[in-house]
């Protein structure tokens, strides 16, 4: 079976964020889904994948949570594939699979903590995680989606901002870094590449894999407002008018502390934050309410009439 | 850009004279600076068997020095301070007096894991710097600290519960650390989601507030998670010899 076919229909993992402050991006992925004739499936009542937080109680935990979400995917619902567009999800999930087939004391927790919740354990190798880009850039790529805009996003200049959890550690991606097509954990690109084919320009932007300090965004609220700041003004040095984002968490940080500096350090950056799915979502047709603009913190609906997307 | 290292020399064994000969030379002022060479005595030879028995700390021995972790690091670049090699370097020697000067910056690791990415030795530093965070705690040298309260809050309701709920979970927070909900840039935020949010996803939010999402049949899940955490827990004493020193201790107080 070809990727294309593969990722037609996939489990669909939204997490908890996505039910919360990351509202709009389950909106815009399920939209977008929809309009490219992708299917969607929700895994049956799932659980938190343990975020940042669990591991840090402790890492097999953190792996017992994640490998049950996968475990639901394949043994309940028979499903190969499972998408989840939150990078601590997608992340966490990456995790438990590289943890269960390199680890046995890991894959001896995991089997006795599932069959005392009563349920059958994940085994390594049952379903393949993928992230909302590998899922569009796989189903659709650049020339399908080229096909498909209907209103190009032409002039718009966006700094795409990947965070820390999409490439970080490089031991959980065994399938990034593998030439021609593949991902790169240094330089990703596939959230520029579907941006670029939906008309847009991306800026050469030097901090893309860089940290908002998401882990202590309510412990240590300084420094994350700090190392958001130079992720805001580096997009802005560059020449974007938009920062495209692709995780709930680093949307959040992104805006919540866009407006502490503002508050704190009296210093006001003005760009916007979309995710990436809502300006795929608006090229593709869609209205701006239709993918969640209205649900973001930070207001870009008159930049988005400024450039004829709303 | 060069790590700036010049804060390992304690300002305390910087020693300059205003009025010093030696053998007849004039060394007055501070153009002949001398550092006085420290001593060392109260060495933990444990202390790296201490920290590679808890989660995260299990890889320190593979370290070389290198210094990738901290020329990548993300903290370091905004405090100089915060050396995740040096630290390492510390526990493998069992300078435990050293390490414990650093202690109430240790736990502001950000978990970015550009350390992780960079290191040739696969030593993990990040989870070095959580488990030495949690040595700190649990050998009672730092008080919990804001993060490891959050990771607590967090872990609570999703053993409870099976799900996050953040509003919940972020209130909780802030009562456990004192400090108040209404700050002027969460006020701030909550504006900003007013202003364009519908009546019904208003309204799912504020059940969300009251009903936890759950997921159903979660208790057998919880219970199992529990009772690991609690094993863990009691191997993790017996490691550190904290179990030994609570036994001394009752026995002490028995005599
Ligand atoms: S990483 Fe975030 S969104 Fe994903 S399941 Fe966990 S808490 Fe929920
Ligand atoms: S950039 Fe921030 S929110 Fe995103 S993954 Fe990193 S720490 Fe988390
Ligand atoms: S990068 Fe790795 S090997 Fe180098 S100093 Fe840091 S922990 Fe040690
Ligand atoms: S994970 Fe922690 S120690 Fe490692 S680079 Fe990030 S902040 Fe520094």
């Amino acid at each position: 079976m070809t990727t294309k076919d593969k990722y037609k229909k996939v489990a669909y993992y939204p997490g908890c964020a996505l039910e919360g402050t990351g509202h709009a991006y389950n909106r815009s992925t399920k939209a977008v889904g929809k309009a490219l004739g992708l299917d969607l499936v929700e895994v049956k009542n799932w659980n938190c994948c343990g975020a940042m937080e669990v591991k840090n109680i402790d890492p097999k935990i953190q792996t017992y949570l994640s490998s049950r979400v996968m475990s639901v995917a394949a043994n309940e619902m028979g499903m190969d594939v499972v998408m989840a567009p939150c990078n601590g999800c997608y992340h966490n999930l990456k995790k438990a699979e590289y943890d269960l087939k390199n680890d046995p004391s890991s894959v001896d927790v995991v089997g006795k903590l599932s069959d005392k919740a009563g349920h059958q354990a994940y085994k390594s190798g049952q379903v393949e995680t993928i992230h909302a880009l590998d899922w569009i850039k796989g189903a659709i790529g650049e020339e399908g989606l080229k096909e498909r805009i209907k209103n190009s996003l032409a002039g718009i200049k966006i700094a795409n901002y990947y965070g820390c959890m999409y490439t970080r550690p490089r031991h959980i991606f065994p399938e990034k870094d593998q030439g021609p097509g593949s991902e790169s954990t240094s330089k990703p690109h596939f959230m520029d590449d579907l941006l670029a084919a939906a008309g847009a320009e991306n800026v050469d932007f030097p901090l893309k894999t860089a940290c908002c300090g998401g882990a202590h965004t309510m412990s240590d609220s300084d420094t994350s407002t700090r190392l958001v700041l130079n992720i805001l003004k580096a997009a802005k040095m560059a020449g974007a008018d938009v920062i495209a984002t692709e995780c709930p968490t680093c949307h959040s940080g992104l805006e919540m502390h866009q407006i502490r500096a503002e508050k704190r350090l009296g210093e006001k950056v003005d760009i916007k934050i979309l995710y990436f799915t809502q300006l795929i979502g608006m090229a593709l047709g869609l209205k701006p309410k239709k993918v969640g603009v209205h649900e973001n913190v930070s207001d870009s609906m008159s930049f988005l009439k400024e450039k004829g997307l709303a | 850009m060069p790590i700036h290292e010049k804060s390992l020399i304690r300002p305390e064994n910087l020693k300059t004279h205003d009025q010093l000969v030696i053998d007849g030379v004039d060394v007055s002022g501070h153009w002949s600076t001398f550092i006085e060479s420290r001593v060392v005595s109260d060495y933990n030879e444990a202390l790296e068997a201490e920290i590679a028995s808890l989660p995260g700390g299990e890889h320190i021995h593979r370290c070389w020095q290198c210094g990738s972790c901290t020329n990548s690091c993300t903290v370091n670049a905004i405090n100089p301070d915060f050396n995740p090699r040096y630290w390492i370097y510390l526990i493998r020697m069992g300078m435990e007096s050293e390490l414990l000067r650093d202690k109430d910056i240790i736990w502001q690791c950000v978990s970015c894991n550009k350390c992780t990415y960079a290191c040739p030795r696969d030593v993990f530093p990040e989870g070095v710097m959580k488990a030495t965070a949690h040595w700190l705690e649990r050998k009672g040298h730092t008080a919990k600290s804001p993060s490891m309260h959050f990771d607590e809050v967090f872990a609570e309701q999703v053993l409870k519960t099976g799900r996050i709920e953040e509003s919940r979970t972020i209130r909780r927070f802030f009562a456990r650390t004192k400090q108040g909900l209404f700050q002027d840039w969460m006020v701030e935020m909550v504006k900003g989601l007013l202003r364009g949010l519908p009546v019904g996803l208003l309204t799912r939010m504020g059940l969300a507030t009251l009903i936890a999402p759950r997921t159903s049949n979660w208790s057998k899940a919880s219970a199992a998670i529990q009772e690991y955490i609690d094993e863990q827990h009691t191997k993790q004493e017996e490691a550190m010899s904290l179990a030994q020193l609570i036994d001394t201790a009752r026995r002490d107080a028995a005599a």
